[in-house]
């Protein structure tokens, strides 16, 4: 016999919407970035009307937590998984909105040639859609090592973001009329290293979720 | 400080061993709590502590159990242990007398026999139960007239009557309704401040809301004992995560 059927099936229930909304904010990063490499507007508009989406799924992620713990009164790890999800949910809404942020700043950019050849922003998106995806890979297989390898590759983030920092305060000195333009790709970079942060956020939950520690990996 | 000790502690009816080197320390005005499957050990194990075993055929006890550092199999009377630890049993258990007689009932055992002494003792011991709101226009009715959940915190008046140092609980909120067993959970938390008290209970939450330390019973073993918060957080033992989580079986 099975004990605890039909918590389990809500547990996994709950999992799963966790992960779906990961895939549906991993994506959304994805397309924001491409809108703002591409000045394509229309796809920047699609992003921002479709920031309901993970905001509708974070709130479903809620209620079914609080409906778990009213319900099932969970205890040691089943606990410390719904609390996770609770957390995780808040982060990837977060997520979401940088997405939003990024697809916002594609629109106000519309019509200009960029200062600077975009390379160290679509890097740093890159890695940090990876980390995104490592971060629900060690989600879904419960997988410490993976999560704390994810955290660590923050500091990468962290270090192209200060490189970038660095590279348009240069240009904003050498030519003032770049000021607005070059603020808009510095936010940008902001965004993504916050992104990081978040995803950072996801692996703590993670760690804890399987150990019980609550970590601050994000140094 | 440890009110109560217990090393290498077996015990076995006839044959069966029910308990199995059980070894653990319970602390002085904390609450304990008891855990375990059904035929676990809990309740005999809490037997133990105020020799409630003594009264069974065929039981047989190796190790030692110390209260306040004395062997209570060897250097206590065990009329003077059971004054020093009270018990209160799963179901109400009220005396067919009344209110009064039933909470004046072990105090006049011990030889108290001044009116005004003994209306002390009743109004302090139902106060000290939550009670005494309820029932003192009826002190002189029958206590069988009271409600489940008042006879259980009569009981529980009954036990502080006589000024133990110790109450174990079996059950207490078993045969009661929420809010009753609440009004005995919030009595249990005021209770540490003068008593130690270890408690059974089958529920988990109760023992996670009331509980300083928890010990969880398996086939006669104590598996695994420690602080509440950390037992029902992030247990050690995967047999303990089973049962609280409700997967054993």
């Amino acid at each position: 016999m099975v004990m605890r059927e039909h918590f389990n099936e809500e547990l996994s229930e709950l999992h799963n919407m966790v992960l779906r909304m990961g895939s549906v904010v991993e994506e959304s990063i994805d397309r924001a970035i491409d809108s703002l490499l591409q000045h394509d507007m229309e796809l920047a508009e699609v992003i921002i009307k479709d920031d309901d989406i993970p905001d509708n799924m974070e709130l479903e992620i809620q209620d079914k937590c609080v409906t778990l713990i009213a319900t099932q009164q969970p205890l040691a790890k089943d606990l410390r998984t719904i609390c996770a999800a609770l957390k995780i949910s808040t982060d990837l809404e977060r997520i979401g909105d940088y997405a939003v942020d990024i697809a916002k700043t594609t629109i106000r950019l519309d019509g200009q040639n960029y200062i600077k050849p975009l390379i160290d922003i679509p890097q740093m998106a890159k890695t940090t859609i990876g980390m995104i995806k490592d971060a629900l890979d060690s989600y879904v297989n419960e997988n410490v090592a993976l999560a704390e390898e994810v955290c660590i590759r923050d500091d990468v983030i962290d270090g192209i973001y200060r490189n970038i920092f660095h590279e348009i305060i240069s240009i904003m000195m050498d030519d003032s009329s770049t000021i607005l333009q070059a603020m808009y790709l510095l936010l940008v970079a902001r965004y993504i290293e916050r992104i990081a942060d978040h995803t950072t956020n996801i692996c703590e939950w993670v760690i804890y979720t399987v150990t019980g520690e609550k970590k601050n990996l994000n140094n | 400080m440890d009110k109560i000790e217990v090393h290498d502690l077996n015990l076995f009816y006839g044959d069966f061993q029910a308990l199995k080197n059980i070894n653990i320390n319970i602390e002085a005005n904390k609450v304990t709590a008891l855990i375990g499957p059904s035929g676990c050990g809990k309740s005999t194990f809490l037997r133990t502590i105020n020799r409630m075993n003594d009264l069974i055929n065929g039981v047989s006890i190796t190790g030692d159990v110390f209260m306040d550092g004395k062997n209570i199999y060897k250097d206590y009377d065990v009329i003077d242990l059971r004054k020093r630890v009270g018990m209160v049993f799963q179901k109400p258990n009220p005396f067919p007398m009344s209110v009064y007689d039933n909470i004046a009932y072990g105090p006049r055992i011990h030889g108290v026999k001044n009116k005004y002494e003994l209306d002390a003792i009743v109004e302090r011991s139902l106060k000290a139960a939550f009670l005494w709101d309820e029932v003192n226009d009826r002190l002189k009715k029958s206590a069988l007239g009271l409600s489940g959940g008042q006879q259980q915190r009569l009981c529980i008046a009954r036990v502080l009557a006589v000024e133990p140092e110790v109450v174990l609980m079996d059950e207490p909120t078993a045969s009661l309704d929420p809010i009753s067993t609440a009004k005995i959970e919030d009595l249990i938390d005021h209770l540490k401040e003068k008593y130690t008290i270890v408690i059974v209970t089958h529920n988990m939450q109760q023992a996670a809301r009331i509980s300083d330390y928890t010990a969880f019973f398996l086939m006669g073993e104590m598996i695994e004992w420690g602080q509440t918060e950390k037992l029902f957080y992030k247990p050690e033992d995967k047999r303990t995560e089973d049962y609280i989580t409700g997967r054993f079986g």
